[in-house]
């Protein structure tokens, strides 16, 4: 037992004293603005997707150490995976956030039901970094609650071996019957039924239920040639070369691409998607000062370099852009021309009748074409029935055969 | 028919650890896929042990499993003493309702206990979402499973080993601490134990009581969807199983030992 807690201990030590952040010193603009609050023993608790941050691997920046040394504010770190998860951790009123990162449409909702704070952007003089392009946008028409984090488009991965090159260039590929078996779909109703109502001229939020039912149709045409619809599950199919045709984030893309060589990628030229995840802070938040320093550190050139390094999705901060290298922010599949941007569309918040709607057409759809599962569960646990009152029937049998 | 059998234990030893092996295979992996073997590096190593993220949920998970398995193993262990010296009826009841949380699924457990801490805050109390909670619950429901360890020693031990220490000039807290304590201590270990792997383990409950100033390594795994989870967890992972094996083969070296010098020592008395 000694052994064992030695043992355990060792193993907690060589851990945590590894662990010791390797300071990079990060410049920034106003050290003395950084400082306000050095030694008043602060802390924010900072809620972010999972893997979402540079963390100091591979010589990268480790940012949130950095942004404690630097201010003396302690940082709670937290992740979470899903918009829904968070907006339900607010909800139900347990945790209090100061800094959390949801997505455009989850924050058009919060500013609905007004469950964040206003931003005080004389504590954020950083925003001048953010390109124009993200002021102002859809989910928050004035630009009061939220600063752009990370963004990207959604567009089409294919694998260079398998599909022919003029086949490629629209969201046509992904209904195209000569690859039967090769093609995944997400494993969420929003991209599928934006895709499909894309592909039918439509505006990629679903604007009344005649245009829902036609995307509907037009998705269950394509279930036959659907190999799975899946999320991450996409980067070990299409990079094992299990699959060949997937849409997926740009960013991710790149990461494909990176492990094999045979993969290629096009946003479809009818106009996609764009998505926006941007730093918020909550009602309830008990430090909004040092929350907005936070944002404010997030938006310095280095900072925003080192997260756009890390994550792999593109950046919204132009001073950030302007210290990354050249392959980087250069590479249309991450920064995409103007033409390509033009034609995006942003996730907007539905009303509750049409989101109700889209769950309904996706549980159709998933369920379409599975009719013999009617038959099959009750007919499963009729013979399982059987079984078992045979099995009883015979035994009591072969006791009262015995017992004699 | 003997091949079968041999066969047979190697078929369930494969299905028990292929996933592990193809999990440590991987930690060595040089891309980032789960699929495609592309070459040896020990890169995701170097990277763990810089990732402060998961590096501090990790040693959040350790704190909180150490603290209240210790915690439950008090409680639990002070209970289920007062259980075996209840009345046959008041006993059966108390059992029936400590089976309650080990049969009861975990998510009930999770989201009542996030509603009552809730609850808790709502009245005034101040009582922060995060280390305290998940303390809290862990605790909560580590504690049948001391109790079930704990009853059967204290069911088979000799109640009259107690009396007779009193007998001999014990006072009671002495004969309890010197006589029953001892007695038990294999189920209090094992309870320990077993309260320190589920405190470990545990996702759905810590899932519904985590809040936002700490959460433990299942919570920080199970959100690295978005770009998704990196092979630094299969290094991790691959760490704690080695850790986990040598321990269990260091126990029982040190068991069969313990057996031998028993058996020698028998001998060596003629018996």
């Amino acid at each position: 037992m000694k052994k064992m807690i030695c043992l355990f201990c060792t193993a907690v030590l060589l851990l945590t004293g590894a662990a010791l952040p390797v300071s990079a010193e990060v410049q920034v603009g106003d050290t003395g603005y950084y400082t306000r609050f050095q030694g008043q023993g602060k802390s924010i608790n900072v809620h972010n997707w999972g893997e979402y941050i540079s963390d100091g691997s591979d010589d990268s920046l480790a940012v949130i150490s950095e942004f404690e040394q630097l201010t003396g504010i302690k940082v709670n770190y937290t992740t979470f995976s899903t918009n829904e998860e968070v907006y339900a951790r607010l909800r139900n009123g347990g945790a209090s956030y100061d800094v959390i990162v949801p997505s455009d449409y989850m924050i058009a909702r919060m500013i609905r039901e007004g469950m964040l704070e206003k931003l005080d952007f004389d504590n954020i003089p950083n925003f001048e970094n953010i390109s124009s392009d993200f002021r102002n946008l859809v989910y928050d028409p004035s630009n009061e609650y939220s600063v752009p984090y990370t963004w990207g488009t959604i567009g089409v991965i294919y694998n260079k071996t398998v599909v022919d090159e003029e086949d490629i260039g629209g969201w046509d590929l992904l209904w195209n019957q000569k690859y039967l078996g090769d093609i995944l779909m997400f494993s969420n109703p929003r991209d599928d039924f934006g895709i499909a109502l894309k592909r039918l001229g439509y505006p990629m939020n679903p604007q009344n239920t005649q245009h829902l039912s036609e995307a509907l149709e037009l998705l269950k045409e394509q279930k036959m040639l659907v190999q799975a619809y899946v999320m991450d599950e996409i980067f070990d199919k299409m990079v094992g070369g299990e699959a060949a045709i997937a849409p997926y984030y740009a960013g991710d893309a790149i990461t494909m691409m990176a492990d094999n060589e045979d993969l290629g990628y096009f946003v479809p030229e009818e106009g996609t998607n764009r998505f926006v995840d941007a730093l918020v802070i909550p009602k309830g938040s008990r430090e909004k000062e040092c929350a907005e320093m936070f944002i404010n550190f997030m938006l310095e050139a280095e900072v925003g370099a080192a997260n756009a390094e890390y994550i792999g999705y593109s950046s919204p901060n132009t001073a950030a852009l302007a210290i990354l290298p050249e392959e980087v922010t250069g590479n249309p599949v991450a920064y995409p021309s103007e033409e390509v941007i033009s034609k995006t569309e942003l996730w907007v918040d539905l009303p509750s009748e049409m989101n109700l709607a889209v769950d309904q057409a996706w549980t159709e759809l998933l369920s379409a074409d599975e009719e013999y599962s009617r038959w099959l569960i009750p007919a499963f646990m009729l013979i399982c029935i059987a079984v078992s009152v045979g099995l009883n029937i015979s035994r009591s049998y072969r006791k009262k055969r015995y017992g004699k | 028919m003997k091949w079968l059998s041999k066969s047979y234990v190697w078929v369930t030893m494969a299905f028990l650890y292929a996933p592990i092996a193809v999990l440590i295979v991987f930690s060595f992996n040089q891309s980032k896929s789960r699929g495609a073997w592309t070459g040896f590096t020990w890169n995701w190593y170097r990277r763990l042990f810089t990732n402060e993220v998961i590096i501090n949920s990790l040693i959040n998970t350790l704190i909180i499993a150490v603290i209240s398995s210790i915690i439950a193993t008090v409680i639990g262990t002070l209970a289920a003493i007062g259980i075996v010296n209840m009345k046959r009826w008041q006993r059966s009841l108390i059992m029936n309702i400590t089976y309650m949380p080990v049969i009861n699924p975990e998510i009930i457990i999770g989201v009542s206990l996030m509603l009552l801490f809730v609850w808790v805050k709502s009245i005034g109390l101040q009582i922060e979402f995060g280390f305290v909670t998940l303390i809290l619950a862990h605790v909560t429901f580590n504690i049948p499973y001391v109790i079930l360890n704990v009853m059967p020693k204290l069911r088979q031990m000799d109640m009259y080993v107690y009396e007779a220490a009193q007998d001999l000039g014990c006072s009671p807290s002495q004969a309890f601490f010197k006589v029953v304590i001892p007695e038990i201590l294999p189920g209090i270990l094992s309870g320990f134990l077993m309260a320190f792997t589920y405190s470990l383990d545990d996702f759905i409950i810590s899932y519904f009581v985590a809040g936002a100033t700490s959460q433990t390594l299942p919570i920080t795994i199970f959100s690295s969807t978005r770009p998704p989870v990196s092979p630094e967890i299969n290094a991790l992972s691959a760490i704690i199983f080695m850790v986990v094996l040598t321990v269990l083969l260091l126990v029982n070296l040190h068991d069969t030992r313990i057996e031998r010098e028993n058996q020698r020592g028998r001998r060596g008395m003629g018996i």
